[in-house]
């Protein structure tokens, strides 16, 4: 079996599972936000039962239009807010909160071995934990958090294997959209994507959350990496609770093994209005910006905001750029002002926010005009997702967002700092 | 069902099924004012209610918004019909009620305004303004289950009076 296919036969009553076999899979953590949980909520009420199955198996985070941006999204927080009090349910409300997929594993929520589903496409970060890890609706959510389990198919995995060694300035995210790029927007539909190889064994745990965050953008039921030395080390300090370490037999079954030796890859841009639309750097042209966003669940991280920093430090924004910085969780935030990276993006003009999605989905503090075009280090492109259907969004790492920042144009940190 | 068919390309996302900038309502009916809106904007000036949605592949990319659906549903489209559907979106559509049927050679033939009749039960699809018909895939036998319990809410309620009893 692969580790996706260990991972869920575990969570059955069965010894094994193969592709395409429907299984009921008991979780261990199931997470909704304030877009999803009020449906989820209403959703919950109409099955009848008077409690969740496991309240501290089920999380909800304020996260999306939070600090509230109006007042219909004042009542969603407050929905959400009152069936945690009322179920006792783990919540993170404004104070603690920061985006949902950087804030579970920063919180040791998320473990080795586990299964977790959420409202939300991108909970298939938590792979990079070597969990398995699927976003869902607001109606499983519902019916999860009243039995504990959820119906599935099990995914077929495709193997992606990455050799030979990174150039500077590229990192995780140049190989997701790379990725991406190479198998499009639905080239892992339905099916589970576990990354290996000598490059990602490289990668540190920021890194590796950046590319599973994006296996949704290929389509991908999950992403997932083996658990290694860096894995342990990120998760020691933060759990309690015992976990599992599964590794795939040596003869899994994979429906697809695709090999890149990326050595010569660029630092890639993710065109308008596809994240599969990757082009080397140098392919580009040139394409001026208004605004710059460095943040969200794909690349919000201690490591990208520092790298940020590393261009930007002694540097100022481009006069027509407005270059908005989010740092993903309360604690990122914290460790970035003492490290001194938060003054370094004010001293260059940026402005800092309170961790949020904010601009990422277009929900607020970021909204594009029509016309506008934008670079930004989050993980969807499509048309309208930033605000004005007219505007555009550029897909790219922290280091090419921040140095197109400063340019004023898209470009690569190389031109800026050698 | 029987209706017009509002015809789309490949990976029609959920941010223009319903743009995020809606996403603090939940109530369908208001959803449903700016389904499409983004890519279509004759869409809801069009939509009558049974008429039905096609699209070639990987339809419903994007979040996991179950707004989505629950908008297509309510703007009155009876069925959507696609050469192949994203996973959290067919998830989320076959949950709330909203019937999707995959069918290539039907996406193929049909062009946008023909008026089709959809059988769900036999997945049959008869293109009544050129006359062909087309057979859908079947629904797996779990999934066929599901829709027929109304959901899975019930599928669930039924679940857990039978775990009681
Ligand atoms: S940061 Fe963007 S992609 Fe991530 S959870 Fe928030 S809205 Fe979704």
């Amino acid at each position: 079996m692969t580790l996706v296919e260990k991972i869920l036969a575990a969570h059955t009553d069965r010894k094994e599972v193969s592709p395409g076999e429907f299984v009921n899979v008991t979780v261990d953590l199931i997470l909704a936000n304030d877009i999803t949980a009020p449906i989820a909520i209403k959703e919950f009420q109409r099955i009848g039962v008077s409690k969740v199955f496991d309240p501290k198996k089920i999380v909800m985070v304020a996260d999306h239009f939070v600090p509230n941006k109006d007042i219909a999204s004042a009542e969603q927080a407050k929905l959400m807010r009152d069936f945690c009090r009322q179920h006792e349910t783990l919540h993170f409300d404004v104070g603690q909160m920061g985006i949902e997929h950087v804030l579970l594993p920063e919180q040791g929520l998320v473990l080795p071995g586990d299964v977790v589903i959420g409202a939300d496409s991108h909970t298939c970060t938590y792979g990079a934990l070597g969990a398995f890890a699927t976003g869902m609706g607001s109606t499983d959510i519902a019916a999860a958090m009243a039995t504990g389990d959820i119906w599935m198919k099990v995914p077929p995995t495709i193997k992606l294997v990455y050799h030979g060694s990174l150039r500077k300035w590229v990192g995780g995210k140049d190989l997701i959209l790379y990725t991406i790029g190479d198998i499009g927007i639905d080239g892992a539909l339905y099916s589970a994507m576990e990354f290996a190889g000598k490059v990602v064994d490289t990668l540190s745990m920021d890194g590796r959350f950046t590319m599973a965050n994006m296996a949704i953008e290929a389509g991908a039921k999950a992403g997932i990496f083996r658990v290694d030395n860096k894995t342990q080390l990120y998760i020691k300090s933060r759990v309690e609770r015992p976990y599992n370490v599964y590794e795939p037999d040596n003869d899994a079954e994979y429906s697809q093994v695709i090999e890149y030796d990326v050595s010569d890859i660029e630092p890639q841009v993710a065109l308008p209005h596809s994240p599969a639309n990757a082009k080397p750097i140098s392919q580009v042209g040139d394409v001026e910006i208004d605004q710059a966003v460095i943040g969200s669940c794909t690349n919000g991280r201690l490591e990208d905001l520092r790298i940020a920093a590393q261009v930007l430090k002694g540097r100022a924004v481009h006069p027509r750029v407005r270059c908005i910085i989010i740092p993903g969780t309360q604690q990122i935030y914290l460790d970035a002002l003492t490290g001194g990276i938060i003054e370094t993006f004010i001293k260059a003009g940026a402005v800092v926010s309170t961790p949020t999605c904010g601009p990422c989905l277009g929900g607020y503090m970021g909204v594009l005009a029509a016309g506008e075009c934008c670079i930004s280090t989050t993980n969807r492109n499509f048309v309208g997702r930033m605000g004005s259907p007219k505007s555009e969004v550029y897909l790219a790492s922290p280091a090419v967002a921040a140095a197109s920042a400063v340019m004023g144009r898209i470009t690569s940190p190389d031109e800026i700092s050698g | 069902m029987k209706g017009k068919v509002h015809k789309y390309g490949a990976d029609v996302n959920t941010d223009v099924i319903i743009p995020a900038r809606y996403l603090s309502l939940s109530e369908p009916a208001e959803l449903a004012e700016h389904c499409m809106e983004d890519i279509d904007k004759d869409f809801l000036k069009t939509v009558q209610p049974g008429d039905i949605m096609m699209a070639t592949t990987n339809f419903g990319c994007g979040s996991s918004r179950e707004h989505a659906p629950l908008a297509i549903k309510a703007s009155g489209i009876s069925c959507v019909i696609a050469k192949s559907f994203a996973r959290i979106f067919f998830r989320n559509a076959i949950n709330i009620g909203l019937p999707l049927l995959e069918c290539e050679e039907a996406v193929d033939k049909t062009e946008a305004g023909d008026i089709l009749e959809v059988d769900l039960s036999s997945g049959k699809i008869k293109n009544l303004t050129s006359g062909i018909e087309f057979t859908a895939r079947p629904y797996p036998d779990f999934m066929a289950e599901l829709i027929s319990t109304g959901g899975l809410i019930e599928h669930t309620k039924q679940r857990l009076a039978g775990r009681r009893s």
